[in-house]
């Protein structure tokens, strides 16, 4: 039997999918367990007892000076930026996206502008973000919003465009004007697109979100990791990145099971 | 004057002629079927009969009106394809035929309901009511066809376009279709264009049989000319009205 028609049963699949992960822990456990028995203060690699006791520490001792619990507030700090980033961008990205996708008046004019202004690294931009918008808040929502837009728009106006020809033909026989085509066929239509889409620009999200974070900020789980790096404090670094690989990891589950519930007639296309 | 009005229509695409001096008179009420080789632009006499597109050359007048612009109301469509919107139920495609004239393309309240009512009507004549709630890619191909029929006539347009609606259809399915068609023609009294690769069906449902060939024929050059109206049959009586006994023959013929 060829090798592309072999499949896993049930329970291989599940000790497959699990493999990887149990790999990855084991080599760091022999890996942390050999340098710890050659120098016990070594920092780099910190016993995983360790890491669950920093984690513990973080998650429920508040802080000193403040009073409150600063890995909570971190996260609250992040999760916000994050989610008002996103938000502009995905509506932004819907809007331009419908539009171009349907006008070929707006195509003419933004497509090739959206194209070129995809390519501009927005890290690059940063500098120039912190000199016009300060080193506040809106800063770094900006930059969320600078680096994934563009994305969102070429991908949406894609979409639109991929909307069979006959569809829309079929509401114009049925006396549709534009803006009920745009309303009641194109939209339907592109928002699961637009959740997919959302889900594949989380990961640029975090990483602007994060990289702002880490040059100018007081607060979120960007700071906070850059911040105790001076310390060699690995044990928190892991805790952080494993929790903001959650996270992540969450949401975009979330988002699946979202366009799953909420766009029923996609099927398993999703 | 007849009602669709079809003079000296020319249509090419990037300089490459596909339809040539197409002249046609046809009677309200009356179905063409269309029929030619693949490719001979069958598909695109139908978007210019759709307004879909405009023609090179030549105009196309329904009821004596200026040439169509863009689709509308007043022409109906289905295609063999891709012809009902996949993200509504197979109730709300029938409405749809009527809210998307609607400001926001949708009933509210009281009209809504008397919407629903109607569909729902129609539903149960074109044998799709106990589907109602379902959407459209769980239908077999039979069913999404005789939904885009019912969602095109919902709009109760003057002609109605079909584009090869039963290609994709077993033989089986086909002849309920048929039937099916033929009944709501008799309802409507529409008029009809249908594009058909099967001849048998093109004679069988429709009035007129036209045919869509390259009159001149450039071996060296196959695409050097267009495609025009070579044949036009009279189909009804299955094609053969000329066989038809008109007179009394006092003859005596088998009971
Ligand atoms: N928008 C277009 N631009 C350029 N060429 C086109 C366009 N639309 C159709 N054609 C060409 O016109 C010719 C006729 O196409 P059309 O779809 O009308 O054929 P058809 O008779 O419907 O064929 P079939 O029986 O396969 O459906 C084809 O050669 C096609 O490539
Ligand atoms: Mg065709």
């Amino acid at each position: 039997m060829r090798l592309i028609n072999r499949r896993p049963g049930r329970v291989l699949t599940a000790f497959l999918a699990a493999l990887p992960f149990v790999l990855v822990m084991l080599a760091y456990m022999v890996g942390s367990d050999i340098r710890l028995a050659e120098n016990p203060s070594d920092k780099l690699m910190p016993a995983p007892a360790q890491i669950a006791a920093t984690a513990e520490r973080l998650l429920t001792e508040p802080d000193r000076r403040s009073g409150r619990i600063l890995f909570w507030y971190d996260t609250a700090v992040s999760l916000k930026r994050l989610a008002i980033g996103v938000g502009l961008a995905a509506s932004t990205g819907l809007i331009f996206g419908l539009l171009i996708g349907l006008l070929p008046h707006i195509r003419a004019t933004f497509s090739g502008f959206v194209a070129v202004i995809s390519m501009v690294p927005p890290l690059a931009l940063l500098p120039i973000l912190f000199i016009v918008f300060g080193l506040g808040e809106l800063s770094k929502v900006v930059l969320i919003v600078i680096g994934i837009t563009p994305f969102l728009i070429r991908d949406l106006s894609q979409r639109t465009l991929e909307i069979p020809r006959e569809q829309i033909v079929k509401a114009e026989t049925l006396g549709a004007s534009t803006f009920t085509i745009a309303l009641r066929v194109a939209l339907p239509q592109v928002l699961p697109r637009l959740i997919q889409s959302v889900r594949l620009s989380l990961g640029p999200a975090w990483l602007f979100l994060i990289a702002a974070e880490a040059i100018a900020s007081d607060l979120g789980l960007g700071y906070r990791i850059f911040l105790v790096r001076r310390y060699l404090a690995m044990d928190v670094i892991l805790t952080y990145v494993i929790w903001i690989t959650l996270l992540a990891f969450m949401i975009d589950w979330a988002l699946k099971v979202l366009a799953r519930r909420a766009f029923p007639w996609t099927g398993a296309s999703l | 004057m007849s009602f669709v009005t079809v003079r000296d229509l020319f249509q090419s695409y990037g300089g490459r002629p596909i339809l040539e001096r197409i002249n046609l008179e046809v009677e309200e009420g009356e179905f063409v079927s269309i029929v030619g080789a693949s490719g001979c632009g069958k598909s695109t006499f139908l978007r210019l009969l759709l307004a879909e597109e405009q023609p090179s050359r030549g105009d196309i007048r329904i009821a004596g009106a200026e040439p169509a612009r863009e689709p509308g109301r007043e022409r109906g469509v289905v295609f063999q394809r891709y012809s009902v919107f996949p993200h509504m139920t197979v109730r709300e495609n029938i409405v749809a035929g009527d809210s998307f004239t609607r400001p926001l393309g949708r009933f509210f309240g009281a009209a809504r309901r008397a919407a629903l009512r109607r569909a729902d009507e129609t539903l149960a004549r074109i044998g799709l009511a106990h589907v109602a709630d379902a959407y459209p890619a769980t239908l077999s191909g039979g069913m999404q066809q005789r939904l885009a029929i019912g969602q095109a006539l919902t709009a109760r347009p003057r002609i109605l376009l079909l584009d090869e609606p039963f290609g994709a259809l077993d033989p089986g399915t086909r002849l309920s279709m048929h039937d099916f068609l033929t009944e709501l023609r008799a309802q409507t009294g529409m008029t009809v264009f249908m594009v058909t690769h099967d001849l048998e069906e093109g004679f069988k449902l429709g009035d007129r049989v036209i045919v869509f060939d390259k009159p001149r024929w450039d071996p060296t050059d196959p695409e050097a000319y267009g495609a025009t109206i070579t044949y036009d049959f009279d189909a009804r009586n299955g094609g053969i009205p000329f066989q038809t006994i008109k007179e009394e023959t006092h003859v005596l013929r088998p009971a």
